[in-house]
């Protein structure tokens, strides 16, 4: 089968679906990869590159959509693209089926096959084609970058011999993919980082990026992130409140704030209002990762970069994938070709659409004509369910001593016990056997203890070898048969004959081969 | 050479064995460990034929030649990776050379006390020792001799049965006979019976009958454990070739034999004591045989077995600054050691931190590996236990699993219902990447699900371990 990518038609979108380096791969599941030309130009991947890499380039759109039987692109069809479509054909693309509705009824009506990567199920096994999460990393870095460019100082604290720069301060609210992803590029630029998110189970990964969770006074029920599939939930008002009246208190002393705070199918909640913007020093840097969904600043503008009276400057820009192009053409890509690879299970390019397989069925939106959105809920829930963690208590250098004294009384007692124990059946003994047992008993008593105290020092890693020599050793039972031997009965002879013989072969062959392993043993 | 003489040559050869044990401690020691075995065996042997209980001189000789020529052909043509069924053939011959000292013991008192009066107190030799006993001390030399025989027949039939199954000759798998551990119980109840009669005066055929009874025992017992739980039962027939010849030690009243024989009873049974240790199981539950008692349903794993190719392999490997090994059993069979240790020259030639981690229980007798990775000329200060590397998994780029399962399993921490929980694992999850070198995709010895496959960071690199890494080697920088 055929897979092609068009050249997006998006006003200013950059990116392409297939890159040279995925069509390899694709290649390798056994499919024809096609591309219309120039639509990796912007991205930075010239025609040559991809005809390097087997791809054949196809002159014009339509020739493309008619040829592909497959089709990757990024963003959702435009209506024009959607009107290619037929049936047999599968589509491949970000898709938005909530806010699409007419384009999905459309696509139905085609009779194709779509598959939206942004309802990929949160699941584990679906990380890999998560198209969401990887532009949502992008973006967060891309903020960062974004700030810095605007933010009139350095990230990083220095004292100069020209004098001292203070550290820029940056507070990033919603810690999600991208939140995370500004809070790793933030910290290493060398900026203080605070962070925020309404889901207390995501502090330790905020902590682990280097940031400081940011806490709120609340005694409220927080919410558990578990029970929304890894997304934020609205929150009461009070939580609101509480919530506010924080970002109140640390706005003047913030220098960059990164908004990242959506929930799944809303406007984006309003975080940081106007006399928070008012309150900030000339010269900060707001930039509003939830632009799009009418932003967490309340003077955002979409697609803007304003200035407010008081110099905040306020960046709106919905396309930061797009703005890095090449890094989100090569992560969608790879999300496409991960995709492609679950629906090809024989990797003989033939397309199989398995609607029983969790997670293509949940990115399947409509399928065979007829319309598969919403999908039944998955079979496997995203996250476990965060049991709330008992911190374990340092004991006190008190409590350490007792500890010790008991263990070492415990010891003392064990000891004792087995001591006595010992003794008794010792007595019992003695009190029947015969004095000549007994002398070689004490003999095999001391052994015993002897081997014990020995043993426990030998050294791990040379278990092979004392197995190899207490066989060795153990060939010392020839000592009973060499006794034997000089008996004046035959059979006796015979018997203590093949001993010496077996014997002796475990003494020469488990002392030999001890020295050979030994011999190996080498330091660096 | 006069008794005192003798005595004397056999508390040196003792201390020599004891100083010989000792020095295993570490690598260097042990070298010159080996030859104070070597002297101390020597002493003991030219003390006892050339003392006064000896005959047969040249037939004694013309023994020792035949057994050096053997001996000395097995020791240097064996491979390293066939060491675990070297071990277990030779500790079948401790067990058979004990039943028949055991059996001549037998013959000699009966011939010694056919005799007159007279006649006994001019014997000499083992016969001499026999005729001055009185009846209590026959009767402890019945059940010493009984019970040297029955530990011996145990170790002989354990040990061809553990020998078949390391080398593949006999079917790995677990299995017993219709009635399982009845079966044995039954056999030894028997035994002890056996052992009444035997001390009340019955003949050969009570000793005979045991034999044949413990020889049943040693096979069924052995036959009905796994592959994976060998180690255990390696060393404890080690243990058991050791109390056999303290046991023959006591019918003869040689306290060489005694001494030796506890020093290798006591050895084998910590070596048995560590590797239960090491699985988080009981001795006899090891003995009793087999998985599979588990306490509720395993937890589900999510997610799937991500595979990767060899430039994957290699372009993680050349970026990482330190890698750790884990090699298992799969390594041996493989025989990819010395292409793991041409990976390892390669990796650190290029100033990569290279280290292995060893569980206990990795290969099919305590210390396999170790054996292996020396044999390929790995140092073995960087071969590390699993309690000194296994806080170093979390700030570790790349570990590479090679041909381990069981003993990597998150699931021993993870799933209370899994029958390998608490047992202690190296936790290569915990570092930054992970790829898993296995043959194909089914379970390891145990048959227990390995979640460590479905984990985000582990990328599963299929095929023959030892293929793999030679089509790996040319790709590293």
């Amino acid at each position: 089968m055929k897979i092609g990518s068009p050249k997006e038609i998006f006003a200013g979108e950059a990116r392409v679906a297939m890159t040279p380096d995925s069509a390899l791969q694709l290649q390798k599941l056994g499919y024809d990869c096609l591309i219309e030309a120039g639509a990796g130009v912007l991205a930075g991947f010239t025609d040559d590159a991809y005809r390097n890499a087997g791809v054949t380039v196809v002159a014009t759109a339509d020739a493309l959509w008619d040829e592909a039987d497959v089709i990757a692109k990024v963003r959702p069809p435009e209506t024009s693209e959607a009107e290619r479509l037929k049936a047999g054909k599968t589509l491949i693309s970000f898709f938005y089926p909530a806010q699409n509705k007419e384009l999905l009824e459309l696509c139905k009506d085609k009779g194709a096959d779509v598959i939206a990567m942004d309802m990929v199920p949160r699941i584990s096994r679906a990380q890999k084609m998560d198209a969401l999460s990887s532009m949502a990393n992008i973006a967060g870095y891309r903020a960062v970058i974004e700030a810095g460019n605007n933010f009139g100082r350095f990230f990083t604290g220095q004292i100069t011999a020209a004098g001292k720069v203070p550290p820029a301060k940056v507070l990033v609210v919603g810690a999600g993919v991208a939140g995370l992803a500004a809070i790793g590029t933030a910290t290493s630029l060398g900026a203080i980082t605070y962070a925020f998110d309404v889901r207390p189970e995501v502090s330790e990964q905020i902590e682990s990026m280097g940031a400081q969770f940011v806490f709120l006074d609340f005694k409220g029920q927080q919410q558990d992130g578990a029970t929304t599939g890894g997304y934020a939930a609205p929150s009461s008002p009070e939580f609101r409140e509480a919530q506010l009246k924080k970002f109140r208190e640390l706005a003047p002393e913030i220098d960059i704030v990164i908004t990242t705070a959506l929930i799944p199918g809303r406007d984006a909640p309003v975080l940081w209002t106007a006399d928070m913007v008012e309150a900030m020093k000339p010269g900060s840097v707001i930039v509003d990762l939830a632009a799009e969904r009418g932003g967490n600043c309340e003077l955002t503008k979409a697609d803007q970069k304003i200035v407010t009276p008081n110099g905040v400057t306020i960046v709106g820009y919905t396309d930061f994938p797009s703005r890095m192009a090449a890094q989100s053409s090569t992560l969608y890509a790879t999300n496409i070709r991960h995709m492609m690879t679950d629906l090809t299970p024989g990797k003989d390019g033939k397309l199989v659409h398995n609607m029983e397989d969790d997670v293509i069925r949940g990115a399947t939106v409509t399928f065979q004509g007829a319309v598969t959105y919403p999908p039944p809920p998955p079979k496997i829930a995203a996250i476990a369910a965060q049991k709330p963690k008992e911190k374990a208590k340092e004991p006190t250098r008190e409590e350490k001593l007792a500890l010790e004294a008991a263990a070492f009384k415990a010891q003392t007692r064990s000891q004792l016990t087995l001591l006595t124990v010992g003794t008794v059946v010792m007595l019992i003994i003695g009190a029947y056997a015969p004095a000549s047992f007994m002398s070689h008993f004490i003999v095999f008593a001391l052994s015993c203890f002897v081997g014990f105290q020995v043993i426990w020092n030998v050294s791990h890693s040379l278990h092979t070898p004392l197995m190899a020599v207490t066989n060795a050793i153990s060939g010392i039972i020839v000592l009973g048969a060499l006794l034997q031997i000089g008996s004046s009965g035959w059979i006796v002879t015979i018997l203590a004959m093949i001993s010496v013989l077996i014997a002796s072969i475990n003494i020469v062959g488990g002392f030999l081969v001890t020295r050979r392993m030994l011999a190996m043993f080498q330091k660096s | 050479m006069s008794i005192g003489i003798v005595s004397a040559a056999y508390i040196s050869a003792a201390i020599l064995f004891i100083l010989s044990l000792g020095g295993l401690s570490n690598q260097e020691s042990a070298k010159r460990a080996v030859w104070y075995g070597i002297v101390g065996m020597a002493l003991a042997v030219f003390a006892t034929v050339f003392g006064p209980d000896s005959g047969k001189l040249w037939l004694v000789l013309v023994m020792f030649a035949i057994a050096a020529a053997i001996g000395w052909q097995v020791a240097t043509k064996v491979q390293m990776t066939e060491m675990p069924q070297l071990v277990a053939a030779l500790h079948s011959f401790v067990g058979l050379a004990a039943v028949l000292i055991g059996f001549n013991a037998h013959i000699e008192l009966g011939s010694v006390q056919a005799l007159e009066p007279a006649a006994r107190a001019a014997l000499t030799g083992f016969a001499g020792v026999l005729a001055h006993k009185t009846g209590v001390e026959i009767s402890i030399l019945k059940v010493e001799v009984f019970l040297g025989v029955f530990i011996g027949a145990v170790t002989f039939t354990g040990s061809i049965i553990a020998f078949g199954k390391l080398a593949g000759k006999v079917d790995g798998k677990a299995k017993k006979l219709p009635g399982g551990h009845m079966l044995n119980a039954g056999a030894a109840a028997l035994s002890l019976l056996l052992l009444i009669v035997y001390v009340q005066g019955a003949g050969f055929w009570a000793l005979f009958l045991m034999t044949l009874l413990a020889f049943f025992i040693g096979y069924h017992l052995i036959m009905g454990i796994g592959g994976a739980d060998m180690p255990v039962v390696v060393s404890m027939l080690n243990s058991y070739s050791g109390w056999a010849a303290a046991a023959i030690g006591f019918t003869l009243g040689n306290d060489l034999l005694i001494v030796v024989g506890a020093l290798v009873g006591s050895s084998g049974a910590i070596l048995s004591y560590i590797m239960c240790k090491a699985m988080n199981r009981s001795f006899i539950s090891v003995i009793l045989g087999g998985f599979g008692n588990t306490t509720g349903p395993a937890q589900a794993i999510e997610g799937e077995q991500i595979a990767i190719d060899v430039d994957g392999v290699a372009a993680a490997l050349n970026e990482a600054d330190s890698v750790i090994i884990v090699p298992g059993y799969g390594m041996a069979v493989a025989q990819a050691q010395q292409s793991v240790s041409e990976l390892t020259r390669k990796l650190r030639a290029a100033g990569k931190e290279v280290r292995f981690a060893i569980h206990p229980v990795a290969g099919r007798l305590p210390g396999h590996m170790n054996v292996l990775l020396a044999e390929a000329k790995v140092p073995y200060d960087i071969v590390l236990e699993m309690d000194e590397i296994n806080e170093d998994f979390p700030n570790t780029d790349v570990a590479i699993v090679i041909g381990s399962n069981d003993i990597v399993n998150p699931a021993a921490q993870e799933d209370p219902n899994s029958p390998i929980a608490g047992m202690p694992v190296l936790e290569v999850w915990k570092a930054k990447q992970v790829f898993v070198s296995k043959r194909g995709q089914g379970t390891g010895y145990s048959g227990i699900e390995n979640p460590l496959f479905y984990k985000e960071n582990t990328r599963m690199f299929y095929g023959d371990a030892k293929k793999s890494l030679d089509e790996l080697l040319p790709k590293i920088a």
